[in-house]
């Protein structure tokens, strides 16, 4: 187990360096989508739909139209006109059938029918936004209302209704990973079979900056420029410009500025920004649209939301032998931009866990409803995945009375590199280090008086064990690419050494939190050997990076700063040539150390900034064989995933007379490789601890079975975690470097929510096992506590 | 119909003429273009517009600009020192790492300089229950939890 | 929001003249639930009757025997008055329960009593208390006063101008919040008066805040957390929704009154 590199230079690497964005957010002076005004702009108000399923008799728009300040109304009709395409999906699934997966139409604006409830129908262009919004009120649209469908578990029995009438049954595709002869084999030689059916909660991701965009066209230019709250805007305007729009990639900016929050919601290319982009052509206007909360709720893409049937095969010692897995992944009404890789390319390869499991078989079946698309959200498939191995080897061990750390400590992986049976080759980790480390702070050897005591309060203690892994540092194009991603998912970084050797940094990577302003820069601070201050990062503007694949999947680090880290390569060995030629030396002589070029074995040297300046005033440079100038860019493809891993330990007291919950000890001991900032990865672990918290025991879509509205459509009824909701968490880091990437890091993001939901659950059921209680659905709200309890008791 | 605003705005008068319904935030953000303080929600619930009138911490989205009439609003922006020195407390957010997309960020502080105010020592849990009104995704509220203390500790 | 016509009266004569000859006029206090109901367009009033420059609705002071606070009285202020902790410290923790700490400097006592949200604070504590609210035309009893969710014996351009709550032995109010919107799940107001007998408002459960019979006469002849259990408390009538079903918010009220009455005790 190595330490964590600490650098003895000021905010280099290791270095809890404060952050450079905070002075701008502080002062409100952020300068985010809905920040950004122009003159003359016009407004966009979506009318969408109140029904989950109907068909679309007729949309009336004349007397919208005539309403004051109204610039134009487009509805599908006008779209299919101009042969705007669908919005795309990003990863192709094939069927167990041999068969691709169904990809019905999706148009940015409904056409002939509409499949959830807030489907966009039409536009509202107008002076001003509530003159938008007025004048859509006026829109007639003939409904023929038809039954719909928006339970995952039930959407694909017989009778159900078809939400797309190419995907009968609802099924998008039946994907099948592992060995299931081999799985099946061991289950009839099981010793015992613990059996869990879980529901993984939906989720709605909240960032709370509402998406958000403004769209502009140059009739000079013939180009267009599309300001929008989003985590890849590379991707963004490659999705929008070759599929849906039909437009030449160089003839569109989108620049992506202070982004409030992602979460995974702002991946995704949306109708909204889309529409918008292609209207402000047709009225040669700026065009802004700004979401308001209700239109979050039902229009940003929700998370998570499986129903599974897992079962583990043990030996009569807790070994484990095998693992099978059947699971029914909401899609939502139309393909999202990433949809179909999430419960399948990123669920069933993480089923291994941290653990030997020999033979592991899942199948995985994609399911239209009249939802709101479904996509990544914080962890992406990997929460989905921790969620059914930690809860099957909690439960296990209740069942054959083994202690929840033990059971795991029996199955850890110990030799590296590992192949697991589902696909992939774990490089390196130590996950009894973080156990023990876990423990320890914990206090576990403390636990059964904690549990006394809280009893002699009237309150039930319990404590939950998760030991997590997740896949980050997305991803190697060629195996993403095997697995039939439509992209690549390498990185790109720019160094841009100035004159006087300061530096700004373009990276694909976009930041809309994570602090790489200020991560990025102490890492080229350090390279270099400059000051910190001389270092800035320009991100989410496509018409000043060379390219990017944007923020996800924890890969920021792992990734782009891997892009950066080669650019920076370069930009030595240029600087070498540079400073050999000056110091009259070879170039072989030349060192790069602090900040200096040396000639080895002498006290020769040049500054990085005095090589920077000769670079670009190149009076003494060898031009006869080196270009002048000092900017490099560079593309990284990782060659493997990174695997964070780490073990969380939570204690919960519960009351049993009202069924509240209180997380009231939470420790995280986590494995991230090397850490460039500590401050920054902490706060990272405790957002994403609130989440995993927030799905466990207080957050949870609910549509009407019925109608298939959408019943907790607001924050009135959607409980978002508050201050007083979480406790303060104990994080701890150990570090196991990763081995192919140079930066040694693997990724941070998700983990705190990935590792939490059955650390927290296994700790509520733990709570009430005297009562008989062995299991809980997610949310564990006080009502539904309580009616656990209620049915354990009766 | 219009109707004539006047209000304190960061120490400057501020004379317009409205329509009535010109929300406080709309006015701020869009006549004033003072655009540090964020709409989250439309239900008052995520206090990102969260400013002090008349000296108390109220959620500017949920209030008619005209209710405003003749009071004195601070917004993010008026709260650091006339030279440009952070305010104590949005010092303590940098230092804490109280922050991370800064979106909620603006409300955070205007409460927290608000529960401040009112309470100069509170509890931890006295901290976490008084930024009930203001909602974070990022930070998990732990650090922000942490400036408001160092920010208590230091005063 | 709809377009409508303000106005900004400065006295509440004027206010009560304005909203008495204007069709669909609504008045606004702090506008903490009907600034939030417009902006949703759930509410299209022709006209509103700012409230807010009228200071002589804004205050508490002791009368007699008991508290009177103006309509205008900001939930902040109740929940930090000094009278008002020393006199009915309950109602000085139902106000500081309000909602939220920027909801609670803004919206006020009469706003609040006025539109008889079901799972509002305030009406469990003017019911429990067996408040008199006083408008611009009489004085109504609590048990005269609330009608029903959202419904209240307020006649159109009636304004209540002050509550006057009786001085109670002991009294407490004891809420479980809804977790996600944080207004009452069940709230329940427990007091009791010189002669022993008992008030128990109940808010969050169903159709309004309503007094429980059955809990009252049993806390009447013992006030002791047992007299409490000893209640079976029936879930018929009460709301069933997905934060808790009828049986559960039955649960609570029985829960939430055993709390009261032991927080009543100190």
């Amino acid at each position: 187990m190595g330490a964590n590199p600490t650098s003895a230079f000021p905010n280099g690497i290791g270095a809890s360096s404060l952050r450079k964005e905070d002075q701008r957010f502080l002062t409100g002076a952020g300068n985010y989508t809905d920040d950004i005004n122009f003159p003359g702009q016009s407004y966009a108000y979506f009318l969408r739909s109140p029904h989950a399923h109907a068909k679309i008799k007729s949309i009336k728009t004349q007397a919208a139209s005539a309403a004051p300040g109204v610039v134009a109304i487009f509805t599908g009709a006008d779209l299919a006109e101009a042969k705007v395409g669908g919005l795309p999906c990003g990863w192709l699934i094939t069927d167990m059938s041999g068969q691709p997966m169904k990809e019905p139409p999706h148009p940015p604006l409904a056409q002939g029918k509409v499949h959830h409830v807030g489907d966009q129908v039409a536009v509202v262009i107008a002076e001003s936004y509530l003159q938008a919004k007025d004048a859509a009120e006026l829109i007639e649209v003939d409904y023929d209302v038809l039954a719909s469908v928006t339970d995952v578990a039930t959407a694909t029995q017989p009778g159900q209704p078809a939400v797309h009438d190419m995907a009968p049954n609802n099924v998008c595709y039946v994907w099948g990973h592992g060995d299931k002869a081999a799985v099946d084999k061991a289950f009839s030689a099981a010793a015992h079979v613990t059996t869990l059916e879980i529901r993984n909660n939906r989720l709605i991701p909240n960032a709370i900056e509402p998406r958000a965009a403004v769209a502009q066209y140059s009739r000079s230019e013939d180009a267009y420029t599309l300001y929008v709250a989003n985590q890849n805007p590379h991707v963004e305007r490659l999705l929008m410009t070759a599929f849906v729009l039909g437009l030449p990639e160089h003839k569109v900016r989108v620049i992506a500025p202070d982004v409030g929050g992602g979460f995974g919601s702002k991946i995704f290319l949306y109708a909204e920004e889309t529409v918008i982009t292609w209207a402000a052509k047709r009225v040669n206007r700026t065009i802004k649209w700004t979401a308001e909360r209700f239109e979050s709720f039902m229009s940003d893409a929700h998370g998570r939301d499986h129903a599974t049937k897992a079962e583990l095969a043990l030996d009569k010692d807790g070994h484990f032998l095998a693992m099978r897995v059947k699971t029914a992944a909401n899609l939502g009404a139309y393909l999202s931009t990433f949809a179909s890789s999430v419960p399948t390319i990123l669920y069933a390869t993480l089923l291994a866990g941290q653990y030997t499991t020999p033979a592991i078989y899942a199948e995985v079946t994609g399911v239209f409803t009249n939802t709101v698309p479904v996509d990544a959200y914080r962890g992406a498939g990997r929460p989905e995945a921790t969620f059914v191995v930690e809860r099957l080897v909690s439960k296990a061990a209740m069942e054959l009375g083994i202690a929840q750390d033990e059971i795991r400590r029996r199955n850890f992986i110990k030799t590296f590199p590992y192949a697991t049976p589902v696909g992939l080759t774990y490089d390196v980790g130590n996950y009894e280090a973080t156990l023990a480390a876990a423990t320890k702070i914990a206090d576990v050897a403390g636990f059964p008086a904690r549990r006394e005591e809280a009893k002699r309060r009237g309150k039930l203690r319990g404590i939950g064990y998760s030991c997590y892994i997740e896949a980050c540092g997305l991803a190697p194009s060629n195996i993403a690419g095997a697995l039939g991603a439509r992209a690549g998912l390498f990185e790109a970084g720019e160094i841009r050494v100035h004159p006087t050797g300061s530096v700004t940094v373009f990276t694909g990577s976009h930041s809309h939190g994570q602090g790489h302003e200020t991560t990025f820069a102490q890492v080229v601070a350090e390279r270099l050997g400059i000051p910190f201050e001389n270092v800035d990062v320009v991100h989410g503007d496509t018409g000043r990076i060379p390219f990017g694949m944007g923020t996800y999947g924890s890969r920021s680090l792992a990734v782009g700063g891997s892009a950066i880290m080669k650019a920076l390569d370069k930009i030595i060995a240029k600087g070498k040539k540079i400073a050999a030629h000056m110091l009259e030396a070879a170039d072989s002589d030349i060192v790069f150390e602090n900040g200096n070029f040396k000639v080895a074995g002498t006290d020769k040297q040049l500054a990085f900034g005095q090589v920077a300046f000769s670079a670009y005033v190149p009076h003494n440079y060898p031009l006869d064989k080196l270009e002048p100038g000092l900017n490099e860019t560079a593309f990284y493809d990782p060659t493997n995933f990174t695997y964070p891993a780490g073990s969380h330990i939570c204690e919960v007291e519960v009351d049993p007379e009202t069924g509240v919950t209180k997380v009231v000890s939470y420790v995280a001991s986590d494995d991230f490789g090397n850490i460039v900032n500590p401050m920054i990865v902490e706060g990272q672990v405790h957002g994403g601890l609130v989440q995993g918290i927030g799905q466990a025991l207080l957050e949870q879509a609910v549509y009407d079975p019925e109608s298939g509205q959408l019943l907790s459509g607001s924050y009135t009824d959607y409980a978002m975690p508050r201050a007083d909701d979480v406790p303060n968490f104990k994080v701890d880091t150990q570090v196991t470097p990763c081995t192919h990437n140079p930066l040694g890091v693997k990724g941070c993001g998700e983990a705190g929510a990935i590792g939490s939901p059955p650390a927290v659950i296994s700790a509520v059921i733990d709570a009430l096992k005297d009562l008989g209680v062995r299991d809980m659905a997610m949310p564990a709200t006080p009502y539904r506590v309580w009616q656990t309890i209620q049915n354990a008791r009766a | 119909m219009t109707v004539k605003l006047l209000l304190n705005v960061n120490g400057k008068e501020v004379e317009a003429d409205i329509d009535p319904r010109t929300l406080l935030v709309q006015f701020l953000r869009e006549n004033l273009r003072l655009t540090g303080t964020h709409v989250g929600c439309d239900t008052g619930q995520c206090g990102a517009c969260t400013i002090h009138l008349n000296g108390q911490a109220v959620k500017s989205c949920n209030i008619l600009a005209l209710q405003a009439q003749g009071s004195e609003v601070l917004t993010i922006e008026g709260l650091a020192a006339a030279n440009g020195d952070m305010h104590p407390m949005q010092v303590a957010f940098k230092e804490c790492h109280g922050l991370q997309c800064g979106f909620c960020t603006p409300g955070m502080v205007m409460s927290a300089t608000a529960l401040l105010k009112e309470n100069p020592k509170p509890s931890e849990e006295q901290i976490r229950a008084g930024l009930d009104g203001n909602m974070c995704r990022c930070t998990g509220y732990q650090n922000i939890v942490k400036a408001v203390q160092t920010c208590a500790a230091r005063s | 929001m709809y377009a409508f016509q303000y106005h900004r009266p400065g006295s509440l004569k004027e206010a009560a003249a304005l909203l008495g000859k204007l069709g669909d006029g609504k008045a606004l206090a702090g506008g903490q639930t009907l600034i939030a109901t417009m902006k949703l367009r759930l509410a299209q009033p022709s006209d509103l009757v700012d409230l807010g420059a009228i200071t002589e609705l804004r205050g508490i002071k002791v009368e007699g025997d008991a508290l009177m606070i103006g309509a205008l009285t900001r939930h902040a202020e109740v929940a930090a008055s000094a009278e008002v902790k020393k006199r009915i410290p309950a109602l000085a923790v139902l106000a500081g329960g309000i909602g939220d700490r920027q909801v609670r400097a803004v919206g006020t006592l009469g706003g609040s009593v006025a539109n008889n949200d079901p799972a509002a604070d305030y009406p469990a504590g003017v019911l429990g208390l067996g408040a008199t609210v006083i408008t611009t035309q009489r004085k109504i009893v609590a048990d005269d006063f609330f009608d029903g969710m959202y419904e209240t014996a307020l006649k159109p351009g009636e304004l209540i101008t002050a509550i006057s709550f009786p001085l109670p032995k002991r009294a407490a109010y004891a809420k479980f919040p809804n977790p996600a919107s944080r207004f009452a799940m069940i709230g329940v107001f427990v007091s009791q008066v010189a002669n022993g007998s008992v008030r128990v408002a109940v808010t969050g459960a169903g159709g309004g805040v309503f007094r429980d019979a059955a809990l009252e006469k049993a806390l009447t002849a013992n006030f002791t957390p047992e007299a409490v259990t000893s209640v079976k408390v029936s879930a018929s009538g009460l709301s069933s929704d997905m934060h808790a079903s009828a049986e559960y918010r039955a649960h609570l009220i029985g829960v939430m009154a055993k709390r009261a009455v032991v927080a009543a005790l100190g």
